[in-house]
Order: C-alpha cells, then sequence, then structure tokens
C-alpha cells in the first residue's frame, strides 16, 4: 500500500512540474497536488546537489557503466588472479619455456619459462598505475596552468601559452627515449615524464574553455554579488569546466597507456625483470609467425583498458555537462510507470490519463 | 543636497584602443537619495551601462575611470578590492540584462541565492541561508518557491529567471540596486510583471534604484527622477514630470517624438534623424548638433554646460533660454 502511494506521488510531482502552464485551467487539481506532492516530498526540501544529479545521469549511461564494470574486472584479474596462480613473475623455469597455454600456465610461458599469467596481469596493472598517476599529474598541472592562463590573461596568459607551446614543440619521442631510460625504471618516474609532456593538452583545452566561460554574464553577476577571484575560480569556473576536464582525462588516460607500452616496447620504459603490456608485447615479437597468441593477449589487454576508460570519459562527459536534464531520471521513468498503471486502472479517463498526456509531454520537451 | 546616498562627481569612463581614446562616459555628475528611483535612459552605445559598471568597478580592465564615487562617504574608486567587494551584493547590488546568461548553469537557483548571502555573512548557517532564499523567491512572486529553489536555471522561464534575480540582488538588502535593462530580454508580457516585483520589492526594501533603460515607457511608470544621456554625457536631468512635459531639451524632445503615443493624436512618429556620433571622434561643441533641428554657430563652439532650468532640473543645452521661443518657429 504505502509503495502504490509512493508511485503515484511520483505521477504527481511530474504532474507539478507543468501546472504552471495549465493553472487556469485545473486550479482545482493543482491544489490537491501540491498536497500529496507534499506528502511524498524527500524531493522539495533540499536541491540536488549538481554533484546527485551528475551521478544519476552517469549510472543513467551504459556505455560509461559497462567501462566502469570493465575496469573494476580488469583490475580484480590483475589484482586477484596472480594470488591463485602458483607461480611468481620472475620465476625462471627454462624446462617449460615457450609453453602454450595449459590449466597449469593460463597463458602460457615466455622464452625463459615465466608464467605469462601472472606477467601479463602484473603488467597490466604496472600501466594502469603508470596511466592513472600520469594522468592525474597532468591534469593537475593542466587545469592549473591553463585555468590560470585563461582567466588572468594578459602577461600571464601569454606566457603559460608560450610554455605550453614550447612543450608542444619538442619532440616527445626523443625527450621520451632520453627521460624515459633514466627514469623509466620506477612506475613514479616513468609516469611523471610522460605526465611532463601531456599536461599541455589539457592545459589548452582549460584555457580555451576558461576564456569562454569567464565571459558569461554570471562570472560578472557573481562578482557584482561581492564574490572574489578565488571564489570565482573555485564555485564558478571549475564546476563549469569538469566536464571538458574528465574527457580530456580519460582520453590522456588512454594516450598514457598506450605510450608506455610503447616506450617499454622500444625497450626504453620499464626494465627487466619487471613486466608491462608493452614489455610482454616486445618480447614475443619475434615469435608472432608460430606463437600469436603470446603477441595477442597483452595487446588485447591494452585495448581493453584503453576501451574502459573511454567509455568511462563519454560517461563523465554527459554527466557533467551542466545543461543536461535530468530527463531519465529514476524519478520521471517511474512517474510514466505510474500514470500507465493509472490509465490502465481507470479506463481511459481520469487523472491518470492527464498525467500520462503530461508526463509525454514533458519527456518531449526534455528531449 | 547632503544626504545623497550616491555622489557621482565628474567621472569619466574612456577605453584605450588602438584607433584611441573611446570616451564612452564623459563628465558624469549626479546623485541618488535613499529609497529614490532614478532612470538612465539613452539610446544603445550611449554609456548607461558603462557607468554603472564603473560605478561597481566592474568595467572592463581597459578601462580608464576618473572621477569620485562616493557611496554614504566611501569612496568607491578608490577604496581596496577587498572593501570593494564586501559593498558589492550587499551595499550595491545588480540585476543584469539577460537573465539567460546571469545565472550559474550549474547550481540550483536557491544555492546560489544562499551564496550570495553567506559570501558576505558567514555567520549565517546554510539551512538558515536557505530558508531566507525560500523566502525571497516567494517574495519576488516565484510559485511554488521551496521546490523551485532546487531547481537549475535551465529549469526557469526567462521571466521567472529574471524574478531570481531580482531575489538574488535583495538577499542582503542593499541600500542601492543598480538594474541594467532588467526587462529588455523579456516579453512583453512578462516586462511590465517583472517591473511590478521590482517595484514591490523596492518598496518593501526601502532601497534606492538606479534603474537603466531604454525604453521610455518604462521610465514613466516607475521612476521618480530621469536622466537622459547621450553620446557619452548627461542631457538633461530633472523629475518624471518635467522630463516628460516640461522638457528643456532638443534630444529629450526629440526623443519623445519618436515614441509612440498611446492618446494617438500624432499621426506621425518623427524619427530622429542621423546617427549617433562616433565616441572616438565626437564632433567639436555639442555631439547633438548634427541631428538637431535647433542647432545654431554657437553649437560648434564648445561642450555646452549644463544649465540650471528649474527645481533639481539640469539641461546641457547653449540654446536652453531661447528654446521655448524657437520651438514655437519650428513646429
Amino acid at each position: 500500500m504505502a509503495s502504490s502511494t509512493l508511485v503515484s506521488g511520483s505521477a504527481e510531482i511530474a504532474m507539478a512540474t507543468e501546472f504552471e502552464i495549465d493553472s487556469q485551467t485545473d486550479e482545482m487539481l493543482e491544489t490537491s497536488m501540491e498536497l500529496r506532492v507534499a506528502d511524498v516530498e524527500g524531493l522539495s526540501e533540499k536541491p540536488k546537489t549538481f554533484g546527485q544529479l551528475a551521478r544519476e545521469r552517469f549510472f543513467g549511461h551504459k556505455l560509461a557503466i559497462v567501462g566502469v564494470i570493465g575496469l573494476i574486472l580488469l583490475v580484480a584479474l590483475f589484482w586477484l588472479g596472480p594470488m591463485l596462480s602458483e607461480w611468481e613473475f620472475d620465476e625462471r623455469n627454462v624446462a617449460d619455456r615457450l609453453l602454450g597455454p595449459s590449466s597449469e600456465h593460463w597463458f602460457g610461458t615466455d622464452e625463459i619459462g615465466r608464467d605469462l599469467f601472472v606477467r601479463t596481469a602484473r603488467g597490466g596493472l604496472y600501466s594502469m598505475r603508470i596511466g592513472l598517476i600520469a594522468a592525474v599529474v597532468a591534469t593537475v598541472t593542466g587545469t592549473a596552468f591553463g585555468a590560470f592562463a585563461g582567466f588572468f590573461g594578459g602577461v600571464w596568459d601569454g606566457i603559460v601559452s608560450n610554455l605550453v607551446n614550447l612543450v608542444l614543440t619538442v619532440p616527445a619521442i626523443i625527450v621520451l627515449s632520453v627521460f624515459a631510460n633514466k627514469f623509466g625504471a620506477s612506475a613514479v618516474g616513468l609516469a611523471l615524464v610522460l605526465a611532463g609532456l601531456l599536461w599541455t593538452r589539457i592545459a589548452r583545452v582549460v584555457r580555451g574553455v576558461v576564456l569562454s566561460i569567464k565571459e558569461q554574464e554570471y562570472i560578472m553577476a557573481a562578482r557584482a554579488a561581492g564574490a572574489s577571484n578565488s571564489r570565482i575560480m573555485f564555485r564558478h569556473l571549475l564546476p563549469n569546466i569538469v566536464g571538458a576536464i574528465a574527457v580530456e582525462v580519460t582520453l590522456l588516460l588512454g594516450t598514457v597507456i598506450v605510450l608506455e607500452s610503447t616506450l617499454s616496447f622500444l625497450g626504453l620504459g620499464v626494465k627487466p625483470p619487471n613486466a608491462s603490456l608493452g614489455t610482454l608485447v616486445a618480447d614475443a615479437k619475434g615469435d608472432i609467425d608460430s606463437d600469436p597468441i603470446r603477441v595477442l593477449t597483452p595487446g588485447i589487454f591494452i585495448i581493453l583498458i584503453v576501451l574502459c576508460v573511454n567509455f568511462l570519459g563519454d560517461g563523465l562527459r554527459d554527466a557533467l555537462d551542466p545543461r543536461a536534464k535530468g530527463s531519465d531520471s529514476s524519478e520521471a521513468k517511474n512517474a510514466k510507470k505510474a500514470a500507465k498503471k493509472a490509465r490502465k486502472q481507470s479506463g481511459k479517463q481520469g487523472p491518470g490519463y492527464i498525467a500520462e498526456a503530461r508526463t509525454d509531454r514533458t519527456s518531449i520537451g526534455k528531449i | 543636497m547632503s544626504d545623497a546616498l550616491l555622489t557621482v562627481d565628474h567621472l569619466n569612463v574612456g577605453f584605450a584602443t588602438r584607433a584611441g581614446i573611446v570616451r564612452a562616459a564623459t563628465d558624469i555628475t549626479f546623485e541618488i537619495h535613499p529609497g529614490e528611483v532614478l532612470a538612465v535612459v539613452g539610446e544603445s552605445g550611449s554609456g548607461k551601462s558603462v557607468t554603472a559598471l564603473a560605478l561597481m568597478r566592474l568595467h572592463p580592465d581597459n578601462a580608464i575611470v576618473t572621477g569620485d564615487v562616493l557611496f554614504e562617504g566611501c569612496d568607491l574608486l578608490n577604496m581596496s578590492d577587498r572593501e570593494m567587494r564586501a559593498t558589492r551584493g550587499n551595499d550595491i547590488a545588480m540585476i543584469f540584462q539577460d537573465p539567460m546568461t546571469a545565472m550559474n548553469p550549474v547550481f540550483a537557483v536557491g544555492d546560489q541565492i544562499v551564496e550570495t548571502i553567506r559570501v558576505h555573512d558567514s555567520s549565517i548557517s546554510k539551512q538558515e541561508a536557505w530558508t531566507k532564499s525560500v523566502d525571497l523567491l516567494k517574495l519576488v512572486g516565484v510559485p511554488e518557491p521551496k521546490r523551485r529553489a532546487s531547481q537549475y536555471p535551465h529549469e526557469y522561464s526567462g521571466g521567472m529567471r529574471q524574478r531570481a534575480m531580482i531575489a538574488m540582488a535583495i538577499a542582503n538588502d542593499p541600500k542601492l540596486l543598480i538594474a541594467d535593462e532588467p526587462t529588455t530580454a523579456l516579453d512583453v508580457t512578462v516586462q511590465a510583471q517583472v517591473m511590478e516585483v521590482l517595484h514591490e520589492v523596492q518598496a518593501e526594501t526601502g532601497s534606492a534604484m538606479m534603474l537603466i533603460t531604454h525604453d521610455l515607457g518604462l521610465v514613466a511608470g516607475s521612476a521618480d527622477r530621469v536622466q537622459v544621456m547621450y553620446a557619452s554625457r548627461l542631457m538633461e536631468t530633472g523629475t518624471i514630470d518635467q522630463i516628460f512635459y516640461e522638457s528643456q531639451n532638443p534630444y529629450t524632445m526629440a526623443l519623445l517624438d519618436s515614441i509612440p503615443d498611446l492618446d494617438g493624436h500624432r499621426e506621425q512618429l518623427e524619427p530622429i534623424p542621423g546617427n549617433p556620433p562616433s565616441l572616438l571622434n565626437p564632433p567639436s561643441g555639442c555631439a547633438f548638433r548634427p541631428r538637431c533641428a535647433f542647432a545654431a554657430d554657437v553649437c560648434a563652439a564648445e561642450v555646452p554646460p549644463t544649465v540650471v532650468v528649474g527645481d533639481q532640473h539640469e539641461s546641457r543645452c547653449v540654446r536652453t533660454r531661447e528654446l521655448e521661443t524657437l520651438g514655437g518657429e519650428i513646429s
């Protein structure tokens, strides 16, 4: 009983959104609606924060969920998998070299008899860790520089923009090969080298977005209301650019993982006996004709990680768009369902019928 | 009068451009008294908004501002940034022209009002401020304020948004409201409602208001005094009746002749011939001279001084004294 009141209540809410337009025609309905809305409520007291709305939209995004679940599964596999295996990542067993997948060595063994499943798991985790660190560092640096340049403009913009251009003109592969060779032995070192080159991408995007947003009237209005520079920057600008940043970050994460694999493939990144997905491909490249599986497994994992991350980015972009409507929120869906149910029960007439007509209109408006 | 809330004395605003200095506001002198509504009227580009922004020190970086602006005896142009911030939104609040863009899309309307309150007084709890913002929305006539407060700007219609803007502006009981063309972006039907709200609110809070507009009809119904601007200067200042019925300035007269009249005794509207002058290279003497029906050689000699023509009534025209007889000749 209680639950059915709730459902019909949410139908009323959907009606209430519309009632202003129709206020002349159904003042009677209105009062009763208001009463019932007040009963069900939970909704009117406190606003849904931007974060809540974003979360709602994110979880309504199917691809994003696929991405998240995929990433969780991958991490779980990389993390827990080796615990289930009896092998260590650097345990050699030359007698068992170059074996195919079997119940003992799930992904087979390499040319000095190390278990490839454990090495792949370790390598995958390593790649993800580097990607995450590099993406976070590059994002923080890039956002700080970009927002600073865009917000203060003038000389500061000139300095930062030129710095960014300078970094962009640097031939990446040469710098990477020098520095990755020097610092690449540790995950953090390699990540920082990559971040040092990639922050410029974020900086350029953020600068552009900030430049356009700071001319918006609401920034002026915030200033007119007495907000300080820092408040405007953190309270008004940042929430408006997180969407753009989030997308860029996930793209960056993919880039970092691919770059790291490339470097490791070239022998410049991760050093043996450590493994990354890139070194695993590199190790197996000689045998691609006789044993393609050994190249394919780490390759497929690289693709899977990057794909999941990009799905995630897609969902984040849609969720963090401030102007996106919460149309596919559970509320609206429930309202629709409830309206349909009500119509079935009461034939083609009565409030249920009206409610459905209205929810339809609402949803059309929102689409 | 010394009891003025705001005294603006010889305010100049110029913009340094490659082509030279554009004088957007020149020699602006006026006062606003507590509780009064002063309308500033003029064509686009006559310097109305620039003047208002300069008062709030919100003008663009390349603007050069000189003169004195005293608000309750404090020099607004020379106070520290921190003091200025404390004044903005608290003692002087501003309502912007386009309610569609003047609200931050990522915050609920109620939250934006809460922020305006708490920027100036962080001792007020969020809960209290929220309750207050709901009350404010109710005051400005937003239906179902409780629910509407938690909605986002894109869920509001234009008129409702402007109401919310007004609610935000009066959140801290400002002594002076600057409304920069508050109804220009709205439908005609909604304009009247929003003006009514502004009036009620202004009466309720007892704040003074500087109403910037190019709509003379709006002015007639709502202002105590009117200030007419043309090409960066004040042309005429006076009470509503003085401006509408006893205007002593050729520009004001021409402006009044160019608006339709509901009485219908005028058959043809008289547009003002020509275009407003360039502010980069204004004509010598009176800026309105090239378009003025009363222009004479004296008008080109120098920028005419303001002449006191009555109680609270000033006009910037060298031929003010002769106008009455001249007017008879021309029409």
